[in-house]
This record gives structure tokens, sequence and C-alpha cells, in this order.
């Protein structure tokens, strides 16, 4: 695609997103929300996936541990300091990524998809088993973090507005943060080693290090979409550690396009759109998710970002 | 613990890892033989349940219902392999985890729409509904017994298929160089369709081995399938001989681990898993 | 004439050495006792017969198969437990036989991904990758040498066989091993490629020590100062370019026909 129009499409997009609050109405508003923090969550997965070419099927326990930091790091009758609780809440994905990644990137593909699996499984267990954070009923956010620097606060989160746009915010800064990083180079030789790691040992680099750095990266990036999603949502349940969970980023980016972090963004549109349409028509709504997803898998390889290009290729009559 | 309490979690971390080993050697053999990641296995295994629930209201006897149920279930990978599967051995990892996630989708909303979700118990047969003593106040289910005694067969009897037959030796040869049963003019669609049907039958006649003790309830496929990866992973992927011994590993662990230590219970397995990554990373059993 | 060149080869450092070098498979020793030595300024070439374990040879020397016996030295030092990344910041550089490239992405970037691996920078997250000079600088060198200038820009999947196989050159340029381990980097090329090769090959082999795995005869004594000869596993002769040609038991063994043409 041309790149002006390309880039006039998403800031008109951009456009719409911060104007959305003056149209609709707060459902909506809402509803838009828990898409850009998914959106965040996708494009944390896209760098392991589409960059690296590391497949984690448990990228839903950074998410988790986040959202449950921020949720522990509450007291009872007081909110959490933003300027703190964040860093911290990310710092535990963080933490969590890290020491996970030890494990897991001692396998390679197929294994490594299992074990990932495995470990978020574990760390579901971990929350859902004990009574760390309330068991299977899971933990209130009793109040939203509270924003104040030296007594003078910048913006209220418990403002729907303001949660918004600090939402909108976190994107563009995690947008820009991964295209920064992406261009880096470290962030080419995460690229390097999914197009060929053989080659990049031979070259010189030690790739397990890079691999666990972007692994810790990815899973701090998650991390932000818990905290943001908690403190939207103010409650967590161990299911935001479920393999459900980790199956529905992976499906977004995937479905999105991988190696490309817009395509990270559109997929999250995409699956959380296909499920607000699939539950207003029925309750069995996972039935019609999943005919569609074994139905994209078969007719459309290359996700969602392709299809632009495959529709030009077929009009021009397959000439590339 | 007393040795009657003993010899009681012994019997059953046998049992348990046995019937683990049924569910996960087909998966095993499927990734070994075709290099097919498949999420729905479980769903397999949730599938074998239901059967044997469906079948025993029917017909009022469980043996019956299994025997009539394994053919089905045989059918339906058959069919299932043609249907969709057959698709996959080109496409790479992803889109496999992709598809076959969505096909656990499909498969607990039909099972859903068709039975509901309520959890549902089945009657053990009269004739193994019977238990044995061990001591005064301890005795242990005989049809327990009979998981074990049936799962031990089947191992057994998958052994002999596999180093003893013609099928095996295209089997073992399939798993090494597709392009070389090709070339000896086996009829490879014909092979791969028969060993995923086999996996899915073994997974689904686990289901219904199980469905008297552990019940029939919605989530069973998810945590089976968690387990049956757990158990590929440390045993290495394509060796069944691997798949027993992690299974049994993983049934003795999770058993003792359920009576030790009843707060890490859920832990226990992915500890297990742990220890072997350190040491191992390509399973204890790693093919070829 | 043959005693001088082997002094002179005898006094040059010696990079990397092999002492007893053994690799089995199963019952199968791929190589036994294999004694090989580089030193600056040498071409030593690898000949034999398919299966006779060159492959095997380069593959332990390079760090991608670890040795089952024997020792590895590089400048004296014992470097057996290294692996091939470890042992390419040392400055042991690895050309493959099966192309072994980075098919989607361009000609520069196959080559500066080569070059960054002697400065990786991995902390700094904000640089911009393609516009670290030096790093860019070594790539394009790298590139000129190996004959490929002017092709920067081209996706490297989609080029010529031959084109493929100096690109492979250019990244172990780019590398700037001091010790080159080439397998066959001649294979595929055409006459006038190949002519390039020669002379690049006797330009590079001044500064470094090169281990030249390679069926092309003609090419092979335009550039070596010396040749190993290996059937079934085991070094069956080691000398001079004239030795190895005049050597019966070489001739027996390998050149057969090709002998009385050269």
């Amino acid at each position: 695609m041309n790149p002006r129009i390309s880039m006039f499409l998403k800031l008109a997009v951009l456009a719409g997103v911060v104007a959305f609050p003056a149209f609709g109405s707060d459902f909506y508003a809402e509803l838009v929300a828990k898409v850009l923090i998914l959106a965040i969550f996708a494009m944390s997965l896209d760098l392991l996936v589409g960059f690296t070419g590391l497949v984690s099927f448990g990228h839903a326990a950074y998410f988790g541990v986040a959202a449950y930091a921020v949720a522990l790091l509450t007291p009872q009758y007081d909110p959490a300091n933003l300027w703190l609780a964040l860093p911290l809440s990310i710092g535990a994905a963080a933490a969590a990524a890290f020491l996970i990644g030890l494990f897991v990137l001692r396998t390679k593909g197929i294994y490594f998809i299992m074990v990932t699996l495995a470990f978020a499984q574990m760390a579901y267990y971990v929350f859902h088993d004990t009574p760390l954070g309330g068991g299977s009923d899971g933990i209130y956010l009793n109040f939203k973090p509270d924003t104040s620097i030296a007594g003078w606060a910048p913006f209220d989160l418990n403002e729907p507005l303001h949660l918004y746009y600090f939402v909108v915010a976190a994107l563009l800064v995690v947008f820009g943060l991964l295209k920064l990083v992406l261009r880096s180079p470290f962030g080419r030789v995460l690229v390097g080693i999914r197009s060929n790691e053989h080659r990049m040992l031979s070259l010189g680099y030690a790739t397990f290090r890079y691999k666990l750095a972007a692994f810790t990266l990815a899973g701090a990036l998650a991390g932000v979409a818990g905290f943001l999603y908690a403190v939207l949502f103010g409650f967590v349940t161990p299911e935001y550690l479920s393999w459900h969970k980790s199956g529905d980023v992976l499906l977004m980016v995937i479905l999105g396009g991988m190696g490309n972090l817009v395509g990270a963004i559109a997929g999250a549109v995409a699956i959380v759109g296909l499920q607000e349409v699939f539950t207003g028509w029925t309750k069995h709504w996972q039935l019609i998710m999943g005919l569609t997803i074994v139905a994209a898998v078969l007719f459309m390889p290359g996700g969602l970002t392709a299809v632009p290009g495959r529709i030009l290729n077929w009009k021009n009559g397959g000439a590339k | 613990m007393d040795f009657v309490s003993f010899l009681i979690q012994i019997l059953n971390s046998l049992q348990y890892g046995l019937l683990l080993f049924l569910v996960a050697s087909g998966l095993t053999l499927v990734f070994g033989i075709m290099g097919i990641i498949n999420l729905a296995h479980g769903s397999f295994y949730m599938v074998g349940a239901y059967l044997a629930l469906a079948l025993t209201s029917l017909t009022g006897n469980l043996m019956l219902a299994i025997a009539l149920g394994i053919p089905l279930a045989f059918v339906f990978g058959a069919l299932l392999e043609w249907l969709l599967f057959s698709h996959l051995y080109k496409r790479d990892h992803l889109e496999q985890v992709l598809l076959t996630y969505g096909l656990i989708l499909i498969f607990e909303e039909l099972r859903s729409l068709a039975v509901g979700d309520d959890v549902h118990g089945v009657a053990i047969p009269a004739i193994f509904s019977a238990s044995i003593p061990l001591s005064e106040n301890l005795s242990y289910p005989v049809y327990r017994i009979v998981i074990s005694v049936v799962c031990l067969a089947l191992a057994a009897g998958l052994y002999f298929l596999i180093q003893k037959t013609r099928l095996g030796m295209m089997i073992r040869a399939g798993s090494h160089d597709r392009d070389m049963v090709k070339a000896l003019g086996i009829d490879i669609n014909l092979l791969y369709r028969t060993v995923f049907a086999l996996g899915v039958a073994l997974a689904a006649l686990a289901g219904m081995l199980a469905a008297p003790i552990s019940s029939v309830y919605p989530g069973m496929g998810s945590s089976v399938l968690i387990i049956s990866f757990v158990i590929v992973v440390i045993g290495g992927v394509g060796s069944v001989w691997g798949a027993l011994v992690a299974a049994l590993l993983i049934g003795f662990a999770d058993t003792f681990g359920k009576v030790l230590v009843p707060d890490l219970a859920g832990l226990m397995v992915y500890l297990v898993m742990a220890g072997v990554l350190l040491w191992r990373p390509e399973g204890i059993f790693k093919k070829g | 004439m043959n005693a001088s060149l082997d002094s002179r080869v005898l006094a040059r450092e010696t990079l990397l050495s092999a002492e007893r070098m053994t690799r089995r498979f199963g019952g199968l020793a791929a190589n036994q006792d294999v004694n090989i030595s580089l030193e600056r300024g040498v071409l030593h070439a690898l000949l034999g017969p398919n299966g006779a374990g060159k492959s095997t040879c380069i593959n332990m020397l390079s760090g991608d198969l670890p040795p089952s016996e024997g020792t590895i030295r590089f400048k004296g030092d014992d470097i057996t437990g290294l692996t091939s990344h470890q042992r390419s910041k040392i400055g042991i550089g690895r050309s493959y036989q099966r192309t072994n490239i980075f098919p989607k992405f361009t000609v520069l970037e196959n080559c500066r991904l080569a070059a960054q691996s002697r400065n990786p920078r991995p902390w700094r997250l904000f640089a911009d990758a393609l516009r670290l000079s030096d790093t860019v600088e070594r790539a394009k060198a790298a590139i000129a040498e190996a004959g490929l200038a002017g092709r920067e820009g081209r996706i490297a999947g989609t080029m010529s066989h031959g084109e493929q196989r100096q690109l492979e050159i250019a990244m172990v340029l780019a590398t700037d091993a001091e010790v080159l381990l080439l397998d066959e980097p001649l294979a595929g090329m055409g006459s006038e490629e190949s002519a390039q090769m020669v002379t690049l090959l006797n330009r590079l082999k001044a500064t470094r020590a090169i281990l030249l795995v390679e069926h092309d005869m003609d090419a092979v004594f335009a550039v070596a100062d010396r040749i190993t000869v290996m059937v079934n596993g085991q070094v069956l002769e080691s000398g001079t370019p004239e030795r190895i040609r005049n050597s019966p038991d070489v001739q027996q063994a390998y050149l057969g026909h090709e002998a009385e043409h050269v």
C-alpha cells in the first residue's frame, strides 16, 4: 500500500479514536478502551511471535501478574499511587517473564509452544488455588490508582474520560517504544533470529540472551495492558491468566498479520469486534468464533493486513 | 502414612498415570508421525466421556457403551482427519495451533448445545462395582484396577503394534522420513488417517474409562490436554515409550503431591516439568 | 622448492589447530584422529571424495558439532568447549556449503547484521541501526570485496545461486574473521565468478588463515599453499600441492584420472 495513504489512514483512525468519547456513549467508550488495552497486549505478543519468531501460548501469565499486582498493591481503604503501582506492576510482570523465560527458552519449536502454555497454567494455579489473590473468586480493585505527585493530581482515573485518554496515551507510548526498539540494533537481531537463528549464532550472536530480553520486554508490556485492564474493570480473576486468554491474544496477533504492529492492533479490534457481534446473536457465540477461526486459517493465510495486498494481487491477475 | 494408605496411593498413581498415557500416546504419535500440534486432543477425551454417558444411558451398560464407542471414535477421527487435519500437514505450527484452538471452541459449544453444561455421573458396571478390602477400614475399588489393567493391555498392544506389525513399521518409517515412505509406495494419506484415528480413539477410550470415576463435566478436556502436553514434553515428542514413563511420573507426582502437599497439588506437575526442562530440554527420550 | 615452501609455512603464526580430532556417530567414526593446522598467510585446502568426513571436520572446527575426542586450539588456547557463536566472536568465521543467508533481507541487511555482530551495542535501544555508519560502511566494504557492489538493495533470496554464494562470503568478510572456514564457496558458480573468487582468496590469505573445502580442482591448485586429503574419516596425506599432486596414494584414492590432466 502506498505509504502516504497508509499514513493518512493511520492518522484518520487515530483522530477517530481521540475524538470518540465526544460522540459515543459511556458504554462504547469503555468498549473502545478495552479494545485499546487488548491492542497493547497484542502488540506485546507480536514482538515475540511476529518479530522474534517465538510462539508463546502463555502470554496471559504476565498480563495477569500485573493485574493482580495492582490489585494487591491497593490497600483496603485507600487508592494506590499510580506512579508507584504502575512501575511495580510492570516490574512484577517483567520479573515473571524473565524467570519463566529462563526455562522455556531452553526449548524450541513445538516444545516451546507447549511449555509456555504449561508455565502459564502453573501461574494460573498459583492464583487459583492459593489464598494469595483471593482464590478462584478473584479480588476487587477497591480504588483506582491515585495520580497525585506531591499533593497535586494531574488527572483523575475515576473520570471515564481521563481514564480513556490515559489508555490512548499508553497505547501510543507502547507503539512508539516498540517502533524504536524494532529499528534498533537489538531489534534487528530479533528479526534476524526469526529469519535464521542458526546463522545468527554462527555470526557470533548469543541468541539466548536476545530472546530472553525480548521475552522479558514482551512480558513487561503485557503487564502494562494487564495493569490498565484491572484499573478499567476494577476486579481481577484467575481467568486473566487462563489459556483462553493466551489463546485469544495469540489469535489477535495471527489474524491481524504478524510482524506488523498495526496488524496486531487490527487483530485486537477484529477479535473483540467479532466477540461483541457474536455474543449479540447467541449465547453459544464461541461456536461461531471457532468456525470463523477455522475458516480464517484455511482460507486466509497471512492474516488481516495481508488482505489488502491479496485483493490487489487478485485484481491484478496475480502478477507480482 | 501407613502401609495400606501408601499402597492405595501407589495404585491410584498407576491408574491415573496409565490413563494419562492413553491420552498422551495419541498426541505424541500424531505429532511424531505427522508433525501436527493438536490442541483439540483434549476434546477427544471429553468426547469419549460424553459418548460413554450417552451410550450407557442408551444401552444401560458401560462396557457395551465402550465397545460401541471405540469404533465410533475411530470413524470420527478418520472423518476429522479427512475434512480438516489433512490440510494442516503443510502449514506451520502457528496455523495448526490456531485452527485446533478454534476446534476446541467448536467442540465445547457443540457439547453445550447437545448435552448442556451440567455435571453428569456414569455408573460403574455392576460386576466391577465391588471393592477389595485391604485393611479394617480401607478398601480399593475393583473398577480402578480394571482401568489399570485395560490401560496396561493397551500399552502392550500399542508396543506390539508399533514394533511387530507392518503398520507399526510404516509408522516408525513415516516418523523418520515421509518422502521415503511415499517412495516405497505406501499410501501416506491412509497411513496418516489411520494414525490420527487411532490417536482419537485412544483419547476417547481414556475418557470413556475415566467417566465413572472423574464424572463427566465441561472442563475435562482442557485439564487433560495441558497435562498431556507436559507428558509429551517430558517424554520427548514422538516417543511412545517416553510418554509412558512420563505419564507414570506425572501420575505419581500428582497423586502423592495431592496427599503430601495439598496446597501445591496443582503445581506439582509443572514443577516436575520445570525440573526436567533444566536437565533435558528436549525431553527424556528425544526421538531419533 | 618444496622444502623452502614447507619451512615458510612452518614459520607462520598458527591460528587454529586440531589435534586427534575425532567424531563418532554411534559406531561410525566420521572423523578419526584428524590433525590439522591453519596458519596466517596460508590457504589450506581440504580435499577428499564424498563421505570422506570434510563436512564433519569443518563443523567441528567452527563449533557447529562438538568432537567426541581431541583438542581444538585457537592461538594456543583450548577452545574445544566453545560453541559456534563463541568461536565467531573470537575471530573464526564460517561460510556454509548449503547457502545459509537471510533470504528475505536485502544484501546490505545480510552483511550489516554480520558486521553488527562485532559491535552489537544491544543496549542502545533508541539508535537507528541503519544509521550506525561504522557497521554499514563495513558491510558495504565486505559486499564490494565479494564482488557484489551495486547489488546492496537486492532481496537475497531472489538472487542467482552464484550471487548467493558471493553473499555467503561477503557475510564472513563482514565479521572481520581472522580464520576463514570456507565450505565449497565455488559450488554452482560460473567461470567468471569463480575466477573472481580465486583472486579474492589469493588476496585474503595474505592476512588470514583460510581452510578451503572445495571440489573445483583448478581453483584449488590455483590458491592452495597446503593440501590435506581425507579418506574415510582419516587424513590420508598432507603437504604442499606438488607433493599431493604427485603422491601415488592420493592419486589412487581420489584424484584418479584428474591427476593426468593436472
